[in-house]
């Protein structure tokens, strides 16, 4: 059984149909790179996923069950088992960065508030910010703001975690932080939906590629079939493209 | 002295109809902004109530105050009347302001609260309003010290504040000119200094989040 | 609660409270232009004014901003008398009001003046205009954009709350009208929930007409709600 998966999912905003029937699968573990065209609707299925766009049609199910997203209980159950990281951070910034990290876990799961904070420490020292506890957001840089967002994410303790390409918005000297950071979680077995344009790290820590365009799923597999051997004349086009840069 | 106690009834009344109007304001705006069909009847009544209230004269909400209450119950007091008129009427005005400072804050915030299962209200209170409250206090406070001035409309019906004690002064014989001339200095005394104040806030709160903290840290400091 | 509501009495009365409404529309729109006029003058002096004008315009915005309307009024209708002055109600009111709305519209439009920025007078410069093409075609569209929505806004402010004032020393405005009939037949809150009524058709009919002008003349997207 698929740990995630997503069946003929439809999507539209106002009469704009975005998503038209999109169909992949994730395992337990594994990390999966959703590529495609600027526009391709790469971002709407992870909001999909998340409950922030409704979709229109299809199915998404965990470990087997069923999400129906006009319910809110399923809303958020489904928002109990993923977290997602945003392209811009979007940090609280009337928070700490400690307080960013375990409002969630302490007000909305109830969880203790002493043992949420030592796992907040834990999880800022994974992402290499021990000292950054009492800074707030506008005080550190963009690669530091975005990792201090992976770590909030973790601190959700989801079984999957989606990133919406977050190295996106950072100066090109601090995304070799982040990546370091989602390397890590790769290595811990960290199940992961990562949307990128860095096509080197993809094939680097991807276990499989998931390939977009135009609100359909062209092709998908391991990353040397899609970037070595592409069966579709669309992939072969895109990989094409990106190669040459 | 009872120009004193005049003064104190108008800042009295003032204050805890703006207060509550600030309040029943905020649960107002709130439920404006519940989405979905079934709440459609609430936020066509939130959004009339703001848009009528807008476009009446305190006058006549005084007059519809005092005698709608009182065809209900008789024994009701004028500074009761006098601090549910002002509430009926800053509620409307505070509505818009708060709504301003809610819709101020961006929208990729309350799209992380959601998605981390913030509910409505969580939202509201650990995210929207420790945002938007620098938007919103400075106006809302200088609107409650603006309205100081209009309260004098309430000694229309004989609420016992500061103008209502002038024209008593005046029927007693003293000089309209000086009455008035004093009634007037007196109401300055009390909106000059405040409208100052609310100037300095916003000033102050123009500061970002971690500003404000450092702020906290070393009060002596100010450059 | 044994109070029975007779509207029909209320409605009765409608051509006598658009009698009062006329007047109150008088009253707003002389006040708000004759205010308009001293804030021109008084955001003029208070930009580039120096010395004791300057000075002066400032005092005036912070006495008239931080003193009720009410007493200003009743200052012209009560005290003048004693100095041998004696206007009508409906005369007192006006002066009053005008003043008043002078000094909320000085500030107003000083907003105005303050908003044009010096790049934009260049680019004009540069563009070979004469001062008089400058005023015309960049400074003038450029305030009036920048402060019709608090003008359009104030106006509501001063049809509404101002008027109604002139009630309490017994001009026949709306309020007042609502007021003299209420005292002679006792239907209080149907009177005055007709009157509501009519005020809030009045301000809309205001408000509408003022985006709409906004719209056509300054390209503004004032707000009808
Ligand atoms: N808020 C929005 N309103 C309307 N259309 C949108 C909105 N956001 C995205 N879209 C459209 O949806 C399509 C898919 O967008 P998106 O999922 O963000 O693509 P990607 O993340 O792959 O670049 C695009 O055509 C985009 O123009
Ligand atoms: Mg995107």
């Amino acid at each position: 059984m698929h740990h995630l998966q997503v069946k003929d999912l439809s999507s539209a905003y106002g009469p704009l149909t975005v998503l038209k029937g999109v169909n992949f699968t994730l395992a337990k573990g594994e990390t999966a790179a959703l590529i495609g065209p600027s526009g391709s609707g790469k971002s709407t299925v992870l909001r999909v996923l998340m409950g922030l766009n409704k979709p229109t049609g299809g199915e998404v199910l965990i470990d087997g069950a069923a999400l129906d997203y006009s319910r809110p209980a399923s809303v958020r159950a489904a928002r109990e088992r993923m977290a997602i990281v945003f392209q811009q951070y979007n940090l609280f910034q009337n928070m700490s960065v400690l307080r960013n990290v375990t409002i969630a876990p302490v007000k909305i799961k109830g969880r203790p508030r002493k043992e949420v904070e030592a796992e907040a420490e834990r999880l800022l020292s994974k992402v290499g910010l021990a000292d950054k506890h009492h800074a707030y957001p506008d005080e550190l840089s963009g690669g530091q703001q975005q990792r201090v967002a992976i770590a909030r994410a973790l601190a959700l303790r989801p079984q999957i975690l989606l990133l919406d390409e977050v190295t996106s918005a950072l100066d090109p000297e601090l995304v070799n932080e982040v990546l370091d950071t989602i390397r890590g979680l790769a290595a811990d077995g960290m199940t992961m939906l990562i949307v990128s344009h860095e096509m080197a790290f993809v094939r680097e820590v991807a276990t499989k590629v998931v390939m977009m365009d135009e609100g359909l799923v062209v092709e998908q597999g391991p990353p040397e079939q899609i970037f070595g051997a592409p069966k579709t004349d669309r992939a072969r086009e895109f990989v094409g493209k990106i190669l040459r840069h | 002295m009872l120009l004193l106690e005049a003064m104190g009834t108008t800042l009295a009344m003032t204050a805890i109809g703006c207060v509550l109007g600030f309040l029943i304001a905020f649960v107002i705006v709130f439920l404006r902004q519940t989405p979905g069909l079934w709440a459609l009847p609430i936020r066509f009544l939130a959004i009339c109530y703001v848009e009528v209230f807008r476009r009446i004269p305190f006058l006549v909400v005084i007059y519809l105050v005092l005698f709608f209450i009182r065809s209900i119950v008789s024994e009701v007091s004028l500074f009761t009347i006098a601090v549910v008129a002002i509430c009926i009427y800053s509620t409307a005005y505070t509505a818009d302001i708060i709504r301003g400072g809610f819709e101020s804050v961006s929208r990729q915030q309350i799209e992380a609260a959601r998605a981390m299962n913030f509910s409505r209200w969580q939202t509201l209170m650990n995210v929207i309003v420790p945002q938007s409250w620098p938007v919103i206090l400075p106006p809302a406070v200088a609107f409650a010290i603006s309205f100081i001035k209009d309260t004098a409309l309430v000694s229309q019906v004989g609420v016992f504040e500061l103008t209502f004690r002038g024209k008593e002064l005046n029927n007693e014989g003293f000089s309209a000119l000086l009455v008035f001339g004093t009634i007037a200095f007196l109401y300055f005394l009390m909106s000059y200094p405040l409208s100052r104040w609310g100037r300095w806030l916003e000033q102050r709160l123009a500061s970002s989040p971690s500003q404000r903290s450092k702020q906290r840290l070393r009060p002596a400091y100010s450059p | 609660m044994n109070y029975t509501f007779q509207f029909g009495v209320a409605f009765a009365e409608l051509p006598e409270l658009l009698k009062g409404a006329i007047i109150t529309f008088e009253l707003g729109i002389l006040a708000f232009w004759g205010g308009a006029l001293i804030g021109l003058l008084g955001a003029a002096l208070k930009t580039y004014g120096t010395g004791p004008l300057r000075w002066l315009a400032g005092a005036y915005v912070v006495f008239f901003t931080n003193t009720p309307a009410l007493i200003q009024i009743y200052f012209l209708y009560f005290g003048l008398p004693e100095l041998g002055i004696r206007w009508s109600s409906f005369t007192c009111t006006l002066i009053g009001l005008t003043l008043n709305a002078g000094a909320y519209l000085t500030e107003i439009m000083r907003a105005g003046y303050i908003s044009v920025r010096s790049t934009e007078v260049e680019a004009a410069e540069t563009l070979g205009m004469s001062r008089w093409q400058q005023i015309r075609y960049v400074v003038v569209p450029h305030i009036a954009k920048t402060i019709y929505p608090a003008l359009a806004n104030f106006f509501i402010v001063i049809l509404v709350m101002g008027t109604s004032i002139g009630a309490i020393i017994g001009v026949d405005e709306l309020t007042g009208q609502a007021i003299n009939i209420s005292t002679e037949n006792y239907r209080w809150i149907e009177m005055f929930v007709v009157v509501a009524g009519i005020y809030v058709i009045l301000t809309f009919i205001a408000s509408l007409s003022l985006a709409l002008v906004g719209r056509w003349a300054f390209r503004v997207k004032a707000k009808v709600f």
